[in-house]
C-alpha cells in the first residue's frame, strides 16, 4: 500500500467513524421519541387536554398545567423581551468600549451558563420571600426572565451587530440622532434575528423544571390560575409528577404530556426558524 | 463671513486669483485627527468656495475622507477619534460644543461609496430625513420626495414603483436615490465619499452630469481615486499626501501646472 492510498483508507475510516456519531443523537432521538408516540399517543384526546388532575389516571388532564405553562410563557415574554433587548441595545450602542463593559460582556456570558437550579434558589429568596410575592406565576415567571436573559441579550448583540454599518451612517448623516436611528433602522433590520434568539429561549423556559419546582410551584393546583398572584403548575412538573407514580395508567399520561410539551417547543422552534429563513433572505 | 486673517507659511494658500474671490463656504484652520496615536490628518487649513464642486484627491491611506468626514462630524463616533482647530461653515465654528450635530448633518449632507439604501421603499428612504425632522404631512413629504427624485434625476425612471423596496434598483439607481435622499433634506453642502467608485461607467457618466447640475446650488466636495473624474466635474482640486495636503488650486491649473513634484508624479500616474 502507498501513501496515497493509506490517505484514502484513513478519509473513509473518518467518515464512517464521523456517521456513526451522528447517528448515535439522532437514532436516540427518534427511539425515544418512537417509546413516547407508542405509549402516549393514544391517551391524547380533548378530554386529556381540558381535564383537571385528578387522583384516576384516566380521568386526569393537562389543563391546569398546560394554563400555567401558558401563563409562564406570556408573562416571562413581556418581562424578559423589553428587559434584554434594551440591555442589549445599551451595550451595543451606547456603552464605551472598555475594560467596563468588557467585563460585562464577560459576565453576561457567564451568566447564560449558570444551572438553572442557581436561578431558582435566587428566584426563591428575593421573589418569593423578600418581595413576597409567594409562590406565584409571578415569581416563577420572574426567575425564569432571569434565567433566559443572558440568552436574549446574546441573541439580541449579534444581531444589532449583523446590521451593516453603513445603515448606520446613512441615518446619521441625514441628520438623525441615535434614538431614531436604532428606533427606525438598526431594530427593523434586527428584528428577525431578536425574534429567533427570543423565541428560543422562551422554548428553553417552557421547558424548565428544577428552578419553577425551588420557587414552590406545584404538582397539583386544582384550578388553572386566573391571575398572576396565583399558585401554578406547569407541564415539565405535571410530568415528573406522574413519572414518579406507580400505577401504568400515569406513565401514560406523562408520555402524553411529553408529546404536547414537545409539540409546544417544536412550534416554537418551527416560528423561529421561519423567522431566520426570512430575516437572512432579508439581507443576502 | 469670515476671512481668513493668519497665513501659516508652511499650509496651503490659494493663488491670487482665487484669493480675490473673498466667499468662503468652508474654512478650515489647522485640523489635525488623531485615531488613537495614529495621526490621519496632519494640521490642513484650506478655504472651500461656494457653488463650487471641490475634489480630493490621493492615494489610498492619505487622509481625504477623514477629512471630509470632519465637516459632518461622521468621526465623533469613531473610538479614539480626536482632533484639533478650526472648522468654520459660513463662520461659525461646527466644534463649538453649542452645536447640535443633528442640525449640522441636515445642512451638510453625505454620499456615500456604496450605495446604502434603506431596506424600505423608494419613498420611505427620500422621506426619511424628513420624517425624522417630524414633518409628517403627506401633502409636504409627496412633494419633497418628487422634487428631490426629480433632482436627482431619477423621478422619470420610479415614479410608478413609488412603494418598490429600494433594494431592488440597480446599483447606479441606488446611488441615485441616495443624492436624492440627501437633496430632500436641502443642505447647502453634499459630501461625496467616491461615490461611483462602485459604480459601472454608465451610472458614473449620469452621477457626474447630476453632479454638475447641482453646483448651482450647492457646495459639492467629492473625494475620488479617479484623476479623469476630478478633472471632469471639479472647479478645484486638492491633492493630499499621508495626511498633509500637498497642493491646492483651480483643477485646470493642478492638472496642467502642477507646482510639486509629488502632485506632477500622481497624477501622470507614477505612483499611488
Amino acid at each position: 500500500m502507498n501513501k496515497i492510498q493509506v490517505n484514502r483508507w484513513k478519509d473513509q475510516l473518518f467518515k464512517i467513524w464521523g456517521i456513526g456519531c451522528t447517528l448515535v443523537g439522532l437514532i436516540l432521538l427518534v427511539l425515544f421519541i418512537g417509546d413516547i408516540l407508542i405509549d402516549g399517543i393514544m391517551r391524547i384526546d380533548w378530554g386529556f387536554v381540558m381535564n383537571l388532575p385528578s387522583r384516576k389516571a384516566e380521568k386526569s388532564g393537562i389543563y391546569t398545567a398546560l394554563m400555567g405553562s401558558l401563563w409562564i410563557l406570556a408573562l416571562t415574554t413581556i418581562i424578559a423581551f423589553p428587559i434584554g433587548v434594551a440591555a442589549a441595545i445599551y451595550l451595543e450602542e451606547y456603552a464605551k468600549k472598555g475594560r467596563f463593559s468588557a467585563l460585562l460582556e464577560i459576565n453576561i456570558s457567564n451568566l447564560a451558563g449558570v444551572p438553572s437550579i442557581i436561578y431558582g434558589l435566587l428566584g426563591l429568596e428575593v421573589f418569593v420571600r423578600i418581595l413576597n410575592l409567594g409562590a406565584s406565576v409571578l415569581a416563577g415567571s420572574l426567575t425564569l426572565s432571569l434565567l433566559i436573559l443572558p440568552i436574549i441579550i446574546v441573541a439580541t448583540r449579534e444581531s444589532i451587530k449583523a446590521v451593516p454599518s453603513t445603515i448606520r451612517d446613512a441615518s446619521y448623516a441625514l441628520g438623525a440622532s441615535k434614538w431614531q436611528t436604532i428606533w427606525n433602522q438598526i431594530l427593523p433590520a434586527s428584528s428577525g434575528g431578536i425574534l429567533t434568539g427570543v423565541i428560543l429561549s422562551l422554548s428553553r423556559a417552557v421547558g424548565e423544571t428544577a428552578p419553577l419546582i425551588v420557587v414552590g410551584a406545584l404538582a397539583y393546583v386544582p384550578f388553572a390560575p386566573s391571575n398572576p398572584m396565583e399558585e401554578f403548575s406547569v407541564l415539565p412538573i405535571q410530568i415528573f409528577n406522574w413519572i414518579s407514580r406507580p400505577q401504568h395508567g400515569f406513565i401514560e399520561n406523562a408520555a402524553a404530556a411529553i408529546i404536547i410539551l414537545l409539540l409546544v417547543t417544536f412550534m416554537m422552534n418551527a416560528v423561529a426558524v421561519y423567522y431566520r429563513n426570512k430575516w437572512q433572505k432579508k439581507w443576502n | 463671513m469670515e476671512l481668513v486673517a493668519e497665513k501659516n507659511t508652511k499650509n496651503f494658500t490659494m493663488n491670487k486669483e482665487s484669493e480675490q474671490e473673498s466667499k468662503t463656504k468652508i474654512s478650515i484652520k489647522n485640523a489635525r485627527v488623531w485615531y488613537g496615536d495614529f495621526e490621519a490628518v496632519k494640521g490642513i487649513s484650506m478655504d472651500i468656495k461656494p457653488n463650487s464642486v471641490t475634489a480630493f484627491i490621493g492615494p489610498s491611506g492619505c487622509g481625504k475622507s477623514t477629512f471630509l468626514r470632519l465637516f459632518n462630524r461622521m468621526n465623533d463616533y469613531i473610538d479614539g477619534f480626536r482632533m484639533e482647530g478650526k472648522i468654520k461653515i459660513d463662520g461659525t465654528n461646527i466644534y463649538n460644543k453649542k452645536i447640535h450635530v443633528e442640525e449640522l448633518r441636515k445642512e451638510v449632507g453625505m454620499v456615500f461609496q456604496k450605495p446604502n439604501p434603506f431596506p424600505k421603499s423608494i419613498y420611505e428612504n427620500v422621506a426619511y430625513g424628513l420624517k425624522i425632522q417630524g414633518i409628517s404631512d403627506k401633502k409636504v413629504l409627496d412633494s419633497r420626495v418628487e422634487k428631490a427624485l426629480r433632482q436627482a434625476d431619477l423621478w422619470e425612471e420610479v415614479k410608478d414603483d413609488l412603494k418598490k423596496s429600494a433594494l431592488a434598483l440597480s446599483g447606479g439607481q441606488q446611488q441615485r436615490l441616495c443624492i436624492a435622499r440627501t437633496l430632500a433634506v436641502e443642505p447647502s453642502i453634499i459630501l461625496m465619499d467616491e461615490p461611483t467608485s462602485a459604480l459601472d461607467p454608465i451610472s458614473t457618466a449620469k452621477i457626474e452630469n447630476l453632479i454638475f447640475g447641482l453646483k448651482e446650488k450647492y457646495t459639492i466636495i467629492i473625494v475620488t481615486h479617479n484623476m479623469q473624474q476630478a478633472s471632469r466635474i471639479s472647479d478645484y482640486t486638492a491633492f493630499f499626501y499621508i495626511g498633509e495636503l500637498v497642493e491646492y488650486s483651480k483643477t485646470k491649473t493642478l492638472f496642467t501646472k502642477p507646482e510639486k513634484k509629488r502632485t506632477e508624479n500622481y497624477i501622470t500616474g507614477r505612483f499611488g
